[in-house]
């Protein structure tokens, strides 16, 4: 269990972390999610005792890092997957690491083994790749076969195979009892690990939910339906039955309706009473991703925007799912991400179609002799980030 | 083919966009000039207990270069760094793959870092001179006398040479510190020693420094040195033929190669 | 266009990249997949002419790299490594760049804006963070307006916003006609963004096929069933000659027939679904079959071994 009470941090006039108070329950994976600089990696290392709080606390277990008995027993953590001696090879690093912490050898080749690296446990680990790293960064957080483990990006530079073995280790540890707290920028992978999320934006706490209540709360879920593409009278009928009974009805460019306000079982009964056979009624929920965009809107740093004068943001996404996705959720403010294509026209219309060959070179330089004043207006600005000027050097990556 | 003059354009871009550019030229300028002030006023003082072989064979265009010892190592670290980081960097794959002809982007490189490095390098030389003479007093020469202007451009033409060799060793060696770790004490230290030993001596007389430097000297053997036996355009010439293979070499490395 | 014919590249005794042939089409994204040390990164780096083939080629748009007139101007990439001068500002290392095509200065503002790094372009990337490195690598792959973009792992470092705006830039560009070929670990990511998929372990090609196809292909895809009414409908599955399993949450997974036939089913007997979902397996599961006997880090099992408290 890992507790924050009012915690604070700031370097200068910066502040980094603020007022932050939140438990990491053991036995279920915690995500730690925040866009670059909201103040997770100062958390991380504030609740290892690394940096020092300003104001607040942060314990492990009910004590602050630095007074826990042998802590590397109780807590193991992997921050940055690289602060590993070049020089030594894997299975030395993690041997210096259990001598100090009073753990068997025999642990090390175990370790070794549960992280694939046993057969080059003797190898420099400056030879090592990304991925190569970040395992052994993983068995180092192990090796005291703590109660308390804490990740920060775990799956950077793993293939797939290690991204899925790292996913199904997070889950077997928090089923074992343990306190798993993980921070990613993977939405996707995030959604596929974590059950329990704690997500801050400038330093400040923003949600601490359920993965599944998180997403209800920043979204909305939908049913797709589908109707026999031979009948489209029952198509229309059963769009004109949902509409009547208050569902928000939407059409799909394949045919599908997409029904926001109706719960599952209701849209089968409203169907059955109008005698329409389905041929798929499925539940959806908004993406983690989403949900997630939705809530730390304003406190991201570096937005990127449109490409306004070369045309290459221009057209609308080719599935064509974005503006349905906006008319689900008419309440949501216009987003940077989201933006449709911009009224007017496109000044290189002339761009290619798909399927075309590239052009040759004399024409590819069109773009650029086009004045930038023939640009089309913007579309909605985003919000200004307004990040602090301080934040520019010092993003949180950079740390 | 890409277009040169675009190739060149970017490379004085890369140059005059990195602070290392600055440093390294602003102290092979400040540091030759200096020492060779300070050496210049302090034979003034003692020219009277010089042994009499240095005496006869004073040299004052010499003795007002005698900073370039110290001064041609920032040279060396200039054309080091010029072609090093763009491996230490990873920038070396951006580069290639801007400019995928691999000549068109050394020789470019070198084109344009080694006319910036002979211009500050005739700076120095006249700059050098100059100061120097002016603090010999009684002692100095002009430029007007024999040999004189051929021995300060010769100077200038020397550092920026070196800055051009020592880039040839870095697209060989592919390595900023593997570069710096083999030509500073080589020039430095090596060479020198080799230099006042009987034996030896006849070898490191054809090092591309001891063999330039030569070009410098109004007074044959001057300051009771050995004379070389060879002609001071010859020794301009044996160092051109070392800058010519740490060239060619860096280019059939850089060539062969994967970036 | 890119195109591979019999590619290869050993590095002593071992070969990186194994008698490759494929081509990489305008118009849509197109994934790159494979292990570590399946030779995707060899691939790209040989497509740049920046390693030597030691047999086949790489053309883009029928011409070898080096033969490439102004390359940045055809062809834009972001490589795995850091490709930038730390010490340089962001600005000028993309002006170096633009200069060396003849592409105008003003080109370097516009993608430094694109990939919302306006703010900074007067600082030095040696302070940047990886997602700040990375967005600068993006802008300079953009720089020249490329028809063809390769990118090697691009959501290295980004922020979510960053991942789902690089997502977005990759789809619109390869629906502008563009040929974008990327190649990255993230499979759930891959599958949000790739239309096609080229797969490779220990060098060869193991894949080149639609990413629907691939997961058709190479996992099980089933119908997930919900009823009130759940012994009738699982009389009317056995009477259609159809076997459900029960999964965990009282839901009924059938094998063997489609979302529509289960329907037209379910109609005819009356009987109510709540629930009627086609299920496909996920683009991991797909990759995970296909690509078992390639992967060279094997992580044993995802349990940690008990660890006997004698200390």
């Amino acid at each position: 269990m890992i507790e924050a009470v009012g915690l604070t941090k700031r370097y200068g006039a910066k502040t980094a972390v603020y007022n932050l108070s939140f438990q990491v329950r053991p036995g279920t994976v915690t995500g730690f999610l925040g866009p670059n600089g909201s103040g997770k990696s100062t958390t991380m290392r504030m609740i290892l005792g690394l940096d020092r709080p300003t104001s607040g606390h942060v314990t492990i277990g009910g004590h602050p890092y630095r007074q826990l008995p042998n802590a590397p027993r109780q807590v193991g953590a992997l921050l940055d997957a690289k602060a590993v001696h070049g020089g030594r090879s894997a299975r030395s690093h993690l041997l210096s690491l259990a001598q100090l912490a009073g753990i068997p050898a025999r642990r090390v080749d175990e370790v070794l083994g549960v992280v694939g690296l046993q057969d080059v446990a003797r190898k420099r680990s400056s030879g090592f790749s990304l991925g190569m790293g970040q395992r052994l960064g993983i068995a180092a957080a192990l090796l005291g076969d703590p109660q308390v483990l804490l990740f920060d990006e775990p799956v950077n530079g793993l293939d797939p195979e290690g991204i899925l073995w790292v996913r199904n280790l997070m889950k077997a540890l928090a089923a074992e009892g343990r306190t798993v707290f993980v921070s990613s920028h993977l939405m996707s992978e995030m959604a596929l690990t974590a059950e329990h999320l704690i997500v801050i934006g400038r330093g400040q706490l923003m949600a601490d939910m359920s993965v599944k209540d998180f997403i209800s709360a920043n979204s909305a879920d939908f049913a797709r339906v589908r109707t026999p593409q031979t009948e489209p009278a029952q198509r229309e009928k059963l769009m004109g039955v949902l509409a009547e009974a208050g569902g928000q009805v939407m059409s799909e460019p394949d045919g599908a309706l997409r029904v926001a306000g109706l719960p599952l079982p209701r849209i089968s009964d409203l169907a059955h009473d109008a005698d329409v056979r389905l041929w798929e009624l499925s539940p959806h929920q908004a993406s983690l991703e989403e949900a997630y965009m939705r809530l730390t809107q304003g406190a991201v740093d570096y937005r990127s925007t449109t490409d306004q004068r070369a045309g290459l943001m221009q057209q609308p996404d080719p599935m064509g799912y974005a503006p349905a996705q906006q008319v689900v959720v008419p309440e949501v403010p216009q987003q940077g991400w989201y933006a449709p294509p911009p009224p007017g026209q496109n000044p290189y219309a002339g761009a290619p179609q798909p399927g075309a060959q590239p052009q040759p070179p004399q024409q590819q330089q069109r773009p650029y002799q086009a004045p930038p004043a023939a640009a089309p207006p913007a579309p909605a600005a985003p919000p200004a980030p307004a990040a602090a000027p301080a934040d520019l050097s010092k993003s949180e990556d950079a740390r | 083919m890409a277009s040169a003059p675009a190739v060149l354009r970017s490379e004085w871009t890369k140059i005059r966009t990195v602070s290392s550019t600055v440093w390294t030229l602003a102290s092979a300028l400040v540091v030759t000039v200096a020492m060779g002030a300070a050496l210049s006023a302090l034979v003034r003082e003692t020219f009277d207990e010089m042994p009499a072989v240095e005496r006869a064979t004073f040299d004052a265009t010499v003795v007002s270069f005698s900073g370039m010892l110290l001064g041609q190592l920032a040279m060396v670290v200039f054309g080091v760094l010029v072609v090093g980081t763009e491996y230490s960097t990873g920038m070396i794959r951006t580069s290639l793959a801007a400019v995928p002809q691999r000549a068109a982007f050394l020789f470019s490189k070198i084109a344009v870092a080694g006319v910036l490095a002979l211009l500050v390098g005739l700076a120095t030389a006249f700059l050098s001179f100059f100061l120097g003479q002016a603090l010999l007093g009684e002692h100095r020469t002009d430029l007007g006398e024999e040999n004189v202007l051929r021995a300060v451009v010769g100077g200038g033409l020397y550092m920026g040479l070196m800055a051009v060799f020592s880039m040839g060793v870095a697209a060989m060696l592919r390595s900023t510190v593997l570069s710096l770790g083999i030509l500073v004490p080589f020039f430095f230290l090596v060479s020198q020693i080799l230099s006042a030993v009987p034996k030896a001596k006849e070898v490191a007389e054809y090092f591309p420094d001891q063999a330039g430097s030569t070009i410098m000297q109004v007074v044959p053997g001057a300051l009771g040195s050995d004379p070389a036996p060879y002609s001071p355009w010859g020794g301009m010439g044996i160092m051109l033929l070392w800058v010519a293979a740490a060239l060619a070499g860096g280019y059939l490395v850089l060539k062969r190669r994967d970036a | 266009m890119i195109e591979l014919q019999g590619l290869t590249k050993r590095f002593g005794s071992k070969t990186a990249v194994d008698d490759l042939s494929f081509q990489v089409r305008p118009g849509v994204v197109t994934g790159f997949l494979g292990p570590n040390g399946a030779g995707k990164s060899t691939t790209m780096r040989m497509a740049l002419g920046l390693d030597h083939p030691t047999s086949g080629s790489v053309r883009i748009d029928g011409r070898h790299y080096r033969e490439l007139d102004e390359p940045l101007k055809y062809i834009g990439a972001l490589l795995e490594a850091r490709g930038l001068h730390g010490g340089r500002t962001a600005y000028n290392n993309l002006l170096c760049l633009a200069q060396s095509n003849r592409i105008p200065e003003s080109r370097v503002t516009e993608v430094l804006e694109l990939v919302g790094l306006s703010a900074v372009t007067r600082k030095k990337p040696k302070g940047f963070s990886m997602g700040m490195g990375q967005r600068l690598g993006i802008a300079a792959a953009l720089l020249g307006n490329p028809q063809i973009l390769m990118f090697d792992e691009p959501v290295n470092g980004l922020d979510p916003e960053g991942i789902h705006w690089i997502r977005n830039l990759m789809k619109t560009l390869a629906a502008e006609g563009r040929t974008i070929f990327v190649s990255s670990h993230l499979m759930s990511e891959m599958a949000l963004t790739a239309d096609h998929l080229i797969v490779i372990g220990q060098g060869r090609l193991l894949a080149d096929t639609s990413m629907a196809d691939f997961i058709h292909r190479n996992s099980r895809s089933y119908v997930r069933l919900r009823s009130p009414q759940r012994e009738r409908l699982l009389d009317a599955l056995h009477g259609a000659g159809l076997t459900a399993v029960e999964a965990g949450d009282g839901t009924l997974e059938v094998d063997g027939a489609t979302a529509e036939q289960v329907g037209d089913l379910a109609a005819r007997h009356g009987i109510t679904l709540h629930e009627l979902s086609a299920q496909r397996a996920s683009l991991e599961e797909a990759f995970m079959r296909m690509t078992a006997a390639t992967v060279e880090y094997h992580a044993h099992s995802a349990t940690v071994p008990q660890w006997s408290k004698e200390v």
